[in-house]
């Protein structure tokens, strides 16, 4: 069992995750002090609450590349109406951005259940939908700081037990994921059609219906995500979020989510997605020329996938035993 | 009173009477051309007109333009100003090529035609009126942060991605004039490529770094409001000033919650009291038109043509808590 751990992937990922903020903090001191990973750890937590959403997605052998323009159109909508309506208490509006979110998650999920188009070529089209709308709705006009209510823009900041709510909403997620994931029967459910779909259908699961609640919960993560990135940062924009989604994919893929489906765990897509935040946080302090931050972070991906695809590498079955010997 | 004294009175006045109706019989007609109507920045530029046709007197402004920022509807406004014979058009361009034959046209039917804030291409105007040239706004900067800085310290620049031209120049301008600042020591120039994520996480990573760092300039309106969300957060307001160029309407909080003490962006009232004055200048034939020629523009001194007959207005315009509210539903 200790030796099942100290060989998976959770744990070489521990072990990096532990050598970079090492590395770090041999460069700039004071990186690893705990409040300092409690900040990184918050300035990750939409990544985390994304990532999770979207392993889901992966699980079951799809993948939604809508999910930062999902966060940018929910987060324009709540911060409009926070500044056309400050009567209007938070809990509603974020109630607002996850049924949003929701939707427009379970729209996606229609059309790859229903319709069975290839997710990537109908997250695509979202994609670019919702960026759409997010222009239509705000007509590029920008919802400034001093025009977002103070209660709007102080609860992921408000701190319980020295953590930001921000963080705690991120531990929840977690936690709900782990009970989820490992202990219901959708949560079994979204490894059976990712692993082997036609099998899946012969234990009675349904591909389309389970992918569908995937994408439905990946999107309603999308849209809580979208309050919260918009009140974090105080400023809603057309562009909040651009390019964000490949984070997300990045965060699976480092924690060893198989992008072929049905392999991949949640505590394997939270380290993904800190591993990814740390050096995210690391490269301005570290002093490293920004004219290079961009080939290390990406260079730290492709690292991390090639150790993926070693340790995931099936042996080759040998059907016959006889056979092998006689050449 | 005498008579011969009430007589040069009447003869004084008949005489300003008539003076006064021939003016207004070619009273000169400007008209101001925005991008679209209802666009702040552009009604703002329409005041500053109407403050220079005030000055100058005997003048009109028209101020008009397309509905939606297309080059088609500002074309259509154009044809529509030279069949009303105007005497200047001043057109901020939505498109520097596609104006160029329908303001060839009205140059042809003798309008001065200027184009000021978008230029248009140099064979279909006079001349381009810039809001600000890249030397000014690099001197502007450095100035917004020195002026808060009397003692000296240190300064850190936030800039949107490492490629981006405009903001490299500006940068490169700043670093031309920090002799001046002997005192301002710049200890970095990061990238926050213009991602309010990216640009806040470079913030928060400067004030780590640099524990007495004294302020942050950022020339780009995403890095300038994420840097100030980032002090804010960072509860350093007071030790940090964040500085640079942002729109009055996005940095309208971090002015109310001091994380800026000012920055700076073009005056649009200026602007067009500018753009009215050179197009006033131009159709009387006060002023030519031609590289080197240096133009007279009121209250904000004079402008001098490039060798592209254009011109820069004045450094951005600098806005603090004393002007603010009146800037921030403009634009």
């Amino acid at each position: 069992m200790i030796r099942d751990f100290v060989t998976s992937r959770e744990a070489i990922l521990v072990a990096a995750l532990i050598a970079l903020i090492l590395l770090v903090e041999s460069r700039f001191s004071g990186f690893a002090a705990p409040g300092n990973l409690a900040s990184v750890f918050n300035d990750t937590a939409i990544l985390i609450i994304l990532a999770l959403g979207q392993t889901l997605v992966i699980l079951t052998r799809c993948i939604d590349l809508s999910l930062a323009s999902n966060l940018a159109l929910t987060g324009m909508v709540t911060a409009m109406i926070n500044a056309a309506m400050p009567g209007v208490p938070v809990v509603v509006l974020i109630a607002l951005a996850i049924a949003l979110g929701l939707l427009m998650g379970a729209f996606n999920g229609l059309l790859v259940w229903k319709l069975d188009i290839p997710p990537i070529v109908v997250t695509l089209g979202t994609l670019t939908i919702f960026r759409g709308l997010i222009f239509l709705v705000s007509g590029g006009e920008w919802v400034n700081s001093h025009e977002m209510g103070a209660a709007y823009k102080a609860l992921p900041r408000f701190e319980i037990l020295s953590l930001p709510v921000l963080s705690w909403i991120a531990i929840a997620v977690i936690a709900g994921f782990a009970v989820l994931v490992n202990r219901s029967a959708l949560g079994r459910a979204f490894y059976a059609v990712g692993g082997n779909p036609h099998a899946a259908v012969y234990t009675g699961i349904d591909v389309g219906k389970t992918r569908f609640a995937a994408f439905t919960i990946a999107g309603g993560l999308a849209g809580l995500c979208g309050y919260l990135w918009v009140s974090r940062y105080a400023v809603a924009y057309v562009d909040v979020a651009g390019g964000f989604e490949l984070d997300v994919v990045a965060a699976c893929v480092i924690g060893g989510i198989s992008i072929a489906g049905g392999l991949g765990t949640v505590t394997g897509a939270v380290l993904g997605a800190l591993f990814l935040g740390t050096i995210k946080n690391a490269l301005p302090v570290a002093g490293i020329s920004p004219f290079w931050q961009l080939a290390i972070s990406g260079a730290a991906i492709i690292v991390a996938v090639a150790f993926n695809a070693r340790s995931n590498r099936k042996q080759g079955r040998i059907i016959l035993k006889s056979a092998e010997h006689a050449t | 009173m005498t008579l011969t004294r009430r007589l040069a009175i009447g003869l004084g006045l008949a005489a300003s009477l008539m003076g006064t109706t021939a003016v207004a019989q070619d009273k000169m007609r400007i008209a101001l051309v925005a991008k679209s109507l209802g666009n702040g920045f552009f009604e703002a530029a329409a005041r500053g007109a109407e403050e220079a046709a005030e000055e100058l007197g005997g003048t009109e402004i028209i101020y008009t333009g397309p509905t939606s920022t297309t080059a088609e509807g500002q074309i259509e406004v154009i044809n529509s100003l030279i069949a009303q014979r105007v005497d200047a058009i001043a057109v901020s361009a939505n498109d520097p090529d596609a104006l160029v034959p329908a303001l060839q046209k009205a140059m042809q039917r003798g309008i001065t035609v200027i184009s000021w804030d978008s230029g248009v291409a140099p064979e279909g105007r006079e001349m381009h009126l810039a809001p600000s040239s890249d030397a000014l706004i690099g001197q502007t900067i450095i100035k917004l942060a020195a002026d808060h800085l009397p003692d000296g310290g240190k300064v850190a620049v936030l800039s949107a991605t490492s490629t981006s031209t405009n903001q490299n120049t500006w940068i490169a301008e700043m670093e031309k004039v920090m002799g001046e600042y002997p005192d301002i020591e710049v200890v970095a120039t990061v990238y926050g490529d213009d991602l309010a994520d990216k640009s806040y996480r470079e913030a928060q990573g400067l004030m780590q770094s640099y524990p007495d760092l004294d302020a942050i300039i950022a020339p780009t309106s995403v890095g300038i409001v994420a840097a100030a969300q980032a002090v804010q957060d960072e509860g350093k307001v007071g030790e940090v000033n964040v500085t640079g160029l942002g729109l009055p309407s996005e940095m309208a909080g971090a002015i109310e919650s001091g994380a800026s003490k000012s920055f700076a962006i073009w005056n649009p009232v200026d602007l067009g009291y500018t753009t009215a004055m050179i197009a006033h200048a131009l159709a009387t034939d006060e002023a030519a038109a031609e590289p080197g020629a240096e133009i007279d523009t009121g209250r904000m001194g004079s402008v001098t043509l490039d060798e592209t007959n254009s011109a820069a207005m004045s450094e951005p315009f600098t806005y603090d808590e004393s002007n603010i509210d009146e800037f921030k539903s403009i634009f």
